[in-house]
C-alpha cells in the first residue's frame, strides 16, 4: 500500500529521551490522512508533546519511522529537516507562542520570511495573507502593529494560530493551545482554528486532556491505548 | 540567513538591559586590563629614568646596583669614596663632555643631602631627557658669598612646608635616629625644584665646599673637643673637597661610552668602576621585580573574574530565552543557527565592550596622566600602547568568544533535547 495517501505515517516508532533507559513512545502504526483534524489525548506524561516533537522533525526516533508525505525524517540531513519543517509544518504552543520583540504582523510573517514555500502559497501577497488571518482571528488592526507582548493571552493565541495557518501548511500541529483561555474564548479559538484548518486544507493534531474539545474533531486518538499496540480511531459521528 | 542576523539584533535590543551590563562589565575591564598592563610598562621606564642623560656614573669599585642604590636612589651609603683628582681625571678624557662630582652623607630631618656643583642643574636629565627645573628662587651660587644655601626637592619643600628663605640646619649621618646637628652652620632655602617624580624630590642640594664647610671642625663623626669655627670663619679655609662619593659623566658622544667605562676601571691610581645608568637601573628593577609580578597576577585575575562575570550573566540569560528558542526552533531554525546566534551575540557583546573598555582607558589616560607624573612621578606615554597592551585586548576579545561558545554550546544541547516545549 502507497505511503503517499497518507500526510504522516508512523512506523514502528520507538524514541527515549538521551540518556534515559526506557522508552518514553512506542507506536506500532499510526496514519493521518490529508484534511483532516485529529484529537490526541492522554493523560500528562504520557508523551503527547514528544509526540508532536517527532511529528515536527524536531526529534529523531530511536527506532522505527516519521513519515511526513512520504519522507522519513531521519533520512534527511539536519539541514534538510529544518527547512523542510518551516515549509510544511505550522506549531501553536501551550504558550508564549510569540516573539515578544516583535509585532503581531512580524510574528505572523516569521514561517513566511523564512520559508519561500510558505511564501508563495499565499493568495496575494504575504503581508494581505497575514491581514486576512488577523482579521479572521478577530484581531482588531490596531493591535497588528503592537509588540506582541502587549496582548493579552487569549489574543497572543490567535496570532499564533494566524502564524501557523499562514501560507496553509500541510500539517498543523497545536500543543493545548486553549489552556491558558478561559471557556468562551476557547471555544471562540477552536471554531476559529477549525474553520481556517479546513479552508486551507490543512491536517490538523491537536494535543489536549479537555476532553470536552474532542467534540469538534474528525477523529480522536488515545495515546494511551496506542502505546498499548493497537490504533485506536474513533470515527465521531 | 540575514534574517536570522536581523531577528538576532532585535532580540539582542530587546535584552539591551542585561546585554548593557555584560557589555559594561566587558569594558571595565578591558580598561582595568589595558590600563593596568600600560602602567606597569610605565612604571618600569619611570623607575629606569629616575636618571638619563648621564652616559656613566663613576664611583669606588663595589657592584653596580649598590652604586645606583646610592647615587641615584639615595639608599645605603658608599663603602669608599673616589679622589677629586680621579673625577679631574676622567674629566680630562677627550671623550667626556663633562662630570658633576656628588657627594653624600648628611642628611636633613630624614632626607639625604647631595652635595654637588652647580654644573649638576645643568646636565642632570631624568625621564624623557627632561632637565630640572625650579619651582621658585634660583641655584645654589656655588660661590663663597652663597655658601650655605640650599636646594629643596619638591617633596622635601612640600612635606615640611618650607618656603624661600627658610633657614635649615643639616644632620650628620643618614638614617632614622637622626645624628648630631651642624646647628652652628645653618643653610638658607634659595630655591625649590619642580617635581620629578625621582628621588631628586626627596634631596636637599647643597654645594659641595658648604658640606666641606660644615664639617671643618669635626672629625669621626663628632665635633672636635674644643674646636669652633664659625661659619664667617670657615670662609677663610681651603674649602675643595678632597674625596666625592661618586661623579655623574656625560659624554659628547654615546659611542665612546665603553672607551670611558674602560679608562675608567683601568684608572691607575684608584680602584674605579664606571656603569652604564640605564643597565644597571634595569638589573635593580629586576631585582625588585616583585612588585611587577603581583600587579600581572592582578591583571591576571581582573581578567579571570570579569569573563566569568560574561560567562554566568550569558548562562543565566538563557533560561529566560528557552521559549525563544523553542519558537525559532518550530518555524525551521536549526539547532546549529541556534548556536551561531548566541556565537555571534557573544562575539558582538565582546568587540564591543572591548572598543568601549580601549576608548574608556585611553580617555582616562588623557585625564589622569598629568596628574599622575605630577604626585606619583609615573610619566605615561601617551599614544604609544605596548605591544603587550594590545596582546591583553586580544586576549579579551579571544576569550570572550570562548567564553560565549560555553552558552552557545547549552544552548545548541537544550534546543536538541527540549523539542518543541522546552522541559522547564
Amino acid at each position: 500500500m502507497p505511503d503517499t495517501v497518507d500526510l504522516l505515517h508512523i512506523h514502528d516508532l520507538r524514541f527515549a529521551w538521551p540518556g534515559s533507559s526506557g522508552d518514553v513512545l512506542a507506536l506500532a502504526d499510526l496514519r493521518l490522512s490529508p484534511g483532516r483534524s485529529y484529537f490526541l489525548h492522554g493523560p500528562s506524561g504520557c508523551g503527547k508533546s514528544t509526540l508532536l516533537g517527532l511529528m515536527a522533525g524536531v526529534l529523531l526516533p530511536r527506532q522505527g519511522r516519521v513519515e511526513l508525505q512520504g519522507q522519513d525524517w531521519a533520512a534527511l540531513p539536519a539541514g534538510r529537516r529544518d527547512r523542510r519543517r518551516a515549509d510544511l509544518v505550522g506549531v501553536i504552543f501551550q504558550q508564549f507562542n510569540l516573539l515578544s520583540y516583535l509585532s503581531c504582523l512580524d510574528n505572523v510573517l516569521l514561517p513566511c520570511r523564512l520559508s519561500r514555500v510558505r511564501a508563495q502559497r499565499c493568495n496575494g501577497s504575504i503581508q494581505d495573507e497575514a491581514h486576512r488571518l488577523l482579521q479572521r482571528m478577530d484581531l482588531p488592526a490596531a493591535l497588528w502593529g503592537r509588540r506582541a507582548d502587549a496582548l493579552s493571552i487569549g489574543q497572543q493565541q490567535r496570532v499564533a494560530a494566524a502564524r501557523a495557518l499562514i501560507g496553509r501548511p500541510p500539517l498543523v500541529i497545536a500543543d493545548e493551545p486553549t489552556s491558558a483561555l478561559d471557556e468562551p474564548l476557547r471555544d471562540a479559538f477552536m471554531s476559529l482554528l477549525m474553520a481556517e484548518c479546513r479552508e486551507g486544507g490543512s491536517t490538523l493534531v491537536f494535543v489536549s486532556h479537555d476532553a470536552r474539545l474532542a467534540q469538534h474533531f474528525d477523529e480522536r486518538l488515545s495515546l494511551r491505548d496506542m502505546q498499548a499496540g493497537q490504533v485506536l480511531q474513533e470515527t465521531v459521528a | 540567513m540575514s534574517f536570522l542576523l536581523r531577528l538576532a539584533l532585535r532580540s539582542a535590543w530587546n535584552r539591551r538591559g542585561t546585554l548593557g551590563l555584560v557589555l559594561a562589565s566587558i569594558a571595565l575591564s578591558t580598561a582595568l586590563l589595558w590600563t593596568l598592563e600600560g602602567l606597569r610598562r610605565d612604571l618600569r621606564s619611570s623607575f629606569s629614568q629616575a636618571v638619563s642623560g648621564t652616559d656613566l656614573v663613576v664611583g669606588a669599585r663595589s657592584g653596580s646596583v649598590q652604586l645606583m642604590l646610592y647615587t641615584v636612589f639615595r639608599v645605603g651609603g658608599a663603602t669608599n669614596g673616589i679622589s677629586m683628582d680621579s673625577v679631574r681625571a676622567v674629566s680630562a678624557h677627550r671623550a667626556v663632555a663633562w662630570t658633576v662630582p656628588i657627594a653624600l652623607g648628611d642628611s636633613y630631618r630624614g632626607f639625604p643631602v647631595l652635595g654637588t656643583t652647580t654644573g649638576y642643574f645643568q646636565h642632570f636629565a631624568y625621564g624623557d631627557r627632561q632637565p630640572l627645573a625650579l619651582a621658585s628662587g634660583r641655584a645654589f651660587s656655588g660661590q663663597l658669598d652663597g655658601l650655605y644655601e640650599a636646594v629643596l626637592g619638591a617633596e622635601v619643600a612640600q612635606q615640611l612646608g618650607h618656603r624661600l628663605g627658610n633657614r635649615i640646619t643639616l644632620s650628620h649621618g643618614v638614617g632614622a635616629t637622626p645624628g648630631l646637628e651642624h646647628a652652628d652652620k645653618a643653610f638658607t632655602v634659595t630655591g625649590i625644584l619642580q617635581r620629578t617624580g625621582t628621588p631628586v624630590d626627596r634631596t636637599v642640594h647643597v654645594s659641595l665646599q658648604a658640606l666641606q664647610a660644615i664639617h671643618l671642625d669635626w672629625v669621626g663623626g663628632a665635633p672636635m673637643p674644643g674646636v669652633r669655627i664659625s661659619a664667617q670663619d670657615a670662609r677663610k679655609f681651603d674649602l675643595e673637597p678632597r674625596q666625592v662619593t661618586a661623579a655623574l659623566v656625560g659624554l659628547k658622544s654615546r659611542a665612546a661610552v665603553f672607551t670611558v667605562q674602560r679608562f675608567v676601571s683601568e684608572y691607575r691610581d684608584e680602584p674605579l668602576m664606571g656603569v652604564l645608568p640605564g643597565v644597571a637601573l634595569d638589573e635593580l628593577w629586576d631585582a625588585l621585580g616583585l612588585g611587577e609580578r603581583a600587579l600581572q597576577l592582578v591583571c591576571a585575575l581582573v581578567a579571570l573574574v570579569s569573563l566569568a562575570g560574561l560567562v554566568a550573566t550569558v548562562l543565566a540569560g538563557l533560561n529566560e530565552r528557552r521559549r525563544e528558542l523553542a519558537v525559532l526552533r518550530a518555524m525551521g531554525a536549526g539547532p546549529r543557527d541556534v548556536l551561531w546566534l548566541l556565537v555571534l551575540e557573544g562575539a558582538v557583546v565582546t568587540s564591543t565592550g572591548a572598543v568601549v573598555g580601549l576608548l574608556a582607558a585611553l580617555g582616562a589616560q588623557a585625564l589622569a596622566g598629568p596628574v599622575l607624573q605630577a604626585r606619583f612621578g609615573i610619566l605615561l606615554q601617551m599614544g604609544l600602547p605596548a605591544a603587550t597592551q594590545w596582546g591583553v585586548l586580544g586576549a579579551v576579545l579571544l576569550a570572550g568568544m570562548l567564553a560565549s561558545l560555553l552558552p552557545a554550546w547549552r544552548a545548541y544541547r537544550l534546543s536538541l533535547a527540549d523539542g518543541l516545549s522546552p522541559r522547564l
